[in-house]
């Protein structure tokens, strides 16, 4: 389908100006991805913090059922 | 729930963009005077445009904290102009390639569109370090307002100056006696701006999200874990959103008999 949209499109013209216009929308394509790589990292760590907590709620989980079942004995 | 109607909006701002991207490249005609180089402006403009609306949205952010002093509106109006400024920065940028193909230099000082825009990035450039240098929070939030509503109202005003000046070499993309832009242009423009802001909303909306969480870890962390096991707050540029209010049995139980009567 892509090809078929590329051979339907006007032929660019990509003398001395297309660099320069690659170079601009480059540029923004390349802003927004940082800026998201930026935002993954952020994530990741969230990501990592909150698994922390899931470890910590199933460690006193598992403690207090343990107690409870000592309790029972 | 934090985030809530992201996914929908990721989608609308990468069709907007797809759009954008495919209809400068394939249906706006070539500009008669510019060429092909004409082309950087359906970026450049729309950001351009959003750079400065976002400014002020940011000092109307800062207007409504300073009357309600819920710190929602501080970090709303931190988050529009940390994004604001990331989209002046692509502006400079894609502003300076097309100045270097168009006019053989990548920046000239008696251009008063350019340097204009450029004194609104410096302005706000010094918003994050001043919040930075204020340690108490509500302090540092009140002053950042006040801040934002002085530089927001700056920006109509620098953009009415540089408008009405005479002397000037810039091109006026929303021409207003030349007649505009042809249909097609103005088709793709419209769209580009529309782009541009479903893009500046997506990455508040993202922004946001991420500092609510983060937040609500932090408190989630110290009901689990106990006062200790929270690092205490380093100084910070960004807005403190404080402990998230108790809910449940503890906060029945923290609250006054006349506020639960009310």
């Amino acid at each position: 389908m892509i090809a078929a949209v590329i051979a339907a499109a006007p032929a660019l013209p990509l003398d001395e100006a297309g660099k320069y216009v690659a170079a601009a929308f480059v540029v923004f394509v390349a802003v927004i991805v940082i800026y998201v790589a930026i935002m993954a990292t952020k994530l990741q760590r969230m990501s990592r913090e909150l698994h922390e907590l899931n470890a910590a709620v199933e460690a006193r989980e598992r403690g207090e059922a343990a107690r409870a079942e000592a309790a029972k004995r | 729930m934090y985030g809530k109607g992201l996914r929908a909006l990721s989608l609308a701002t990468f069709a907007a963009l797809t759009a954008t991207f495919a209809l400068v490249f394939f249906y706006a005609p070539l500009d008669a005077d510019q060429g092909f180089i004409q082309k950087i402006f359906y970026v450049h403009v729309p950001v351009a445009i959003v750079t400065l609306c976002a400014y002020v949205l940011g000092a109307v952010f800062a207007i409504l904290h300073l009357r309600t002093r819920e710190r929602r509106w501080d970090l709303r109006s931190y988050v529009a102009i940390h994004i604001a400024l990331i989209f002046n920065v692509l502006g400079l940028l894609t502003g300076a390639i097309w100045a270097k193909a168009s006019w053989g230099h990548w920046w000239v000082w008696d251009e008063p569109t350019l340097v204009s825009y450029l004194i609104v990035f410096l302005l706000f450039a010094t918003y994050q370090p001043l919040r930075f240098s204020i340690e108490d929070p509500e302090r540092q939030a009140r002053y950042a307002s006040v801040f934002a509503i002085m530089a927001g109202a700056f920006v109509p005003l620098n953009f009415i100056a540089v408008r009405a000046a005479t002397a000037y070499v810039h091109p006026r993309v929303l021409a207003t006696s030349e007649g505009g832009m042809p249909g097609q242009m103005a088709l793709t423009f419209l769209i580009a701006i529309v782009a541009m802001t479903l893009l500046f909303a997506l990455l508040c909306s993202y922004e946001i999200a991420a500092k609510q969480t983060r937040w609500q870890l932090r408190a989630l962390r110290r009901r689990l874990l106990g006062g200790d096991a929270v690092a205490p707050l380093g100084r910070s540029a960004a807005p403190s959103l404080g402990e998230p209010a108790p809910r449940g049995p503890a906060a029945r139980a923290s609250r006054s008999p006349a506020e639960v009567a009310s």
